[in-house]
């Protein structure tokens, strides 16, 4: 038994990847909060296992989400990874039904050519012999990808790789080695007994037409085995975790467990299972408009990962939610920024090898500022309305948006109260986006006792930033509306009557409007109501940002501008005559940046109510609407 | 001190045109700099004092603590960075693209750091 001491490695990785797993997952799921374990256990006797098991088997086996957005880089990591299932689990089956006895050791499964040199002369070990190489070309010809991809990534429609540390990339050299030595393991062996299929067994027959194959082979097994015992050893501390973590993480999302607003184990765990494909970086209009490269997901996830100062990555994102929307392990990157700007200064120490990995650098408490920093607003006696009207700051800096809302809803017969006419206070979303939450809870708590004590049914807002933290962080008995949602309601309602106008016109999505509060469809209802709607090339969950977000709290103008005009660019590619959006901000942006008439859709329906004399053509029912969403 | 000589020609000095150099601290103005270049862009036209939201409710004036932090005027800096509410109306009315958001941050922030003798 002196001979099969290679397996050493090979045993000593798996044994300690599987019992470093289990370890690690007890410990995740101890930390979890006591509602989300009860989650987990619930979801473990339930559906959510079944589709837990369903969702493995699509994403992390076949990566359907990157195969559909890039069929090339799908099929890489599809080979990669379902071909090595596939191989593990007929090695395995082949183990048993020919080994010499049943419920071998895994080691025996994968060694199977060194045991069994002689195996699948004829029959249907032969069948299996044949299948089993095909499934090796399959994993070859996907790390051939992956070797192209890593440098030049230009060819498999990659704008960018990431970048890696130094345990990365022996991971990386290892996972590597591993196919190739056990192809040519295989092979040796093979052509020294004269066995082996098509891929190994030709190979093979070659290489012993000039070397001394049986001298060779061991030492291709020991390195198979070797690079199979680094790369398990690794795993823990290169990106490669993601492969047993993503498993966990499929398990605690259908579970119902949400990342919410605060650091928890299921941080940890999509820290842990992102797999930094780099789908994020080529998305990102930051990267491909702007030219900065260093501050994306994968990067931010990673400089996590690893415990590194990422305070100026962690700032510098538009918050617009386009890498969220690709990710194909579904990692909440928005709220896990968010969480990280909210954490305030961190304190850093040299990461340390044992607990520096996974566990975040740690962080300084929060100062608890007692003083109010806005203690100078002035509480006025509230105004009774049955709307409201909230225009936003932005909103005051595009006052024809105001005129075209003001028109609107006097045509309407509207009876509202403009909250904000004389200089409102803001909503406090920016606040709230910079990290700063006791700050926006004061603004919070002064705009929504003017709500409240006003008594009104509908708040109406026009921009769609307030309207996201209106409706997310504001504690209201008032039904929250963009002010395309209140105009659709108009319209059906029946109280606003409309003309046509004969106008191309091509909308854009805000970002906090569709991604971040999923409205899509009331404003494309609305324009298409007034005006010809055109598709656009990126809409819906996919549409651009303008490039003026708050979110971003250290970008230049100068690269807002670049941003900004790669996008009127391609919102603008059908020459429309006019590009609508539903954004103060997006207005403002884009207007800089094309020669097109940026209007907002306020703007658009003001234009199309009947004149004085009542000369337009007004359209008393509502036409089918079409409504364009990619997403 | 206040303008000796002057005063014998019926000049005064106006105090608000004062700069007491012994007072003056730089770091909050450097620290600013080094981390938002595009600070020394401002040309004080006053624009982003005209929008602020903030400042309609309270004396807070983007124009005059970008002179305080220029000219190393600590203590009337201190309460003034607290009431900005970073709606970002500055933002898209400066005339010269400076990044007054992450002024009034990064000199919030540095006073922090000052009173704990970390600049």
């Amino acid at each position: 038994m002196s001979s099969d001491l290679f397996v050493i490695p090979f045993n000593i990785g798996l044994y300690f990847i599987l019992v470093y797993s289990v370890v690690r997952s007890t410990i995740w799921f101890r930390q979890l909060s006591r509602s989300d374990k009860l989650r987990l256990q619930r979801g473990f006797f339930g559906m959510p296992f079944m589709q837990s098991l369903k969702e493995i088997f699509m994403e992390s086996l076949l990566h359907r989400k990157i195969f559909m957005r890039n069929p090339v880089l799908g099929y890489m990591h599809m080979s990669l990874a379902f071909g090595w299932f596939l191989l593990i689990v007929f090695g395995t089956i082949e183990a048993d039904f020919f080994g010499e006895k049943h419920l071998n050791p895994p080691s025996h499964a994968i060694f199977f050519r060194y045991f069994n040199p002689d195996h699948g002369a004829a029959g249907l070990p032969k069948v299996f012999g044949f299948w089993m190489d095909l499934l090796l070309a399959f994993i070859l010809s996907g790390l051939l990808l992956a070797m192209i991809k890593r440098f030049i990534p230009g060819l498999m429609g990659m704008k960018k790789t990431t970048k890696h540390t130094w345990t990365d990339r022996i991971a990386l050299l290892s996972l590597w080695m591993i196919f190739p030595a056990r192809l040519l393991a295989e092979s040796l062996t093979s052509g020294a007994h004269g066995s082996g299929s098509f891929l190994t067994g030709n190979l093979g027959a070659q290489l012993a037409s000039f070397l001394p194959v049986a001298e060779l082979a061991p030492w291709f097994w020991w390195l198979y085995s070797l690079s199979l015992g680094t790369f398990f050893i690794l795993l823990p501390v290169s990106r490669y975790f993601h492969i047993p973590v993503e498993l966990l993480l499929i398990f605690m999302r259908n579970s119902g467990i949400r990342t919410g607003d605060k650091p928890s184990s299921l941080t940890e765990v999509q820290t842990h299972a992102c797999s930094s494909c780099g789908v994020c970086i080529s998305i990102c209009q930051m990267s491909y408009a702007a030219g900065i490269n260093d501050i994306q997901s994968a990067y931010f996830v990673k400089g996590l990962r690893n415990g590194k100062d990422i305070a100026a990555i962690t700032a510098n994102c538009l918050m617009c939610g386009r890498c969220e929307e690709v990710c194909p392990v579904g990692i909440e990157l928005g709220p896990m920024r968010m969480i990280e700007r909210r954490q305030g200064e961190r304190e850093f120490k040299p990461m340390r090898f044992i607990d520096g990995y996974g566990l975040n650098g740690k962080k300084a408490p929060v100062e608890k500022d007692p003083t109010q920093s806005y203690g100078y607003l002035v509480r006025n006696e509230p105004v009774k309305a049955d709307v409201i009207f909230f225009a936003g700051c932005m909103t005051h800096l595009t006052p024809s948006v105001i005129i075209a809302m003001k028109k609107i809803m006097d045509s309407a017969g509207v009876r509202y109260h403009f909250m904000d006419e004389n200089g409102g206070v803001c909503c406090g979303r920016p606040l709230m986006l910079a990290g700063r939450d006791r700050e926006a809870r004061e603004l919070i708590n002064y705009n929504s006792d003017i709500i409240w004590r006003s008594g009104a049914g509908i708040l109406v807002t026009s921009c769609p930033i307030c309207y996201k933290i209106f409706n997310e962080s504001y504690y209201l008995d008032t039904r929250v509306m963009h002010h395309s949602e209140f105009i659709n309601h108009l319209i059906e309602e029946g109280s606003l009557r409309l003309g046509y106008l004969h106008r191309k016109v091509v909308y854009h999505d805000p970002c906090e409007l569709g991604r971040g509060s999923g409205i899509y469809d009331e404003p494309r209802e609305v324009i298409s109501y007034v005006a010809d709607l055109q598709p656009a090339t990126q809409e819906g969950s996919m549409s651009l940002c303008c490039g003026g977000s708050l979110g971003n709290l250290t970008l230049s103008s100068g690269k807002r501008a670049l941003i900004a005009a790669d996008a009127a660019k391609i919102l603008t590619s059908s020459a429309p005559d006019e590009l609508i959006t539903a954004c103060p901000l997006c207005k403002k942006t884009l207007g800089q940046a094309t020669e097109t008439k940026v209007a907002d859709i306020a703007e658009l329906v003001a234009a199309a109510l009947p004149g004085p004399k009542g000369r337009a053509r007004v359209r008393t029912k509502k036409t089918l609407v079409r409504v364009h969403d990619n997403g | 001190m206040n303008g000796s000589a002057g005063n014998k020609f019926g000049f005064t000095v106006n105090r608000s045109r004062l700069i007491d150099y012994d007072a003056s601290d730089r770091l909050v103005r450097d620290y600013v700099t080094l981390r938002e270049p595009s600070f020394r862009l401002c040309f004080a036209c006053g624009g982003c004092t005209a929008t602020c939201t903030a400042g309609q409710h309270a004396p807070f004036n983007l124009r005059r603590m970008n002179t305080f932090i220029r000219r190393g005027e600590i203590e009337p800096l201190r309460e003034e960075v607290t009431r900005c509410m970073l709606c970002g109306k500055c933002l898209l009315v400066c005339p010269r693209g400076v990044n007054t958001r992450n002024v009034v941050s990064l000199a919030a922030e540095a006073i922090k750091k000052l009173d704990r003798n970390e600049l």
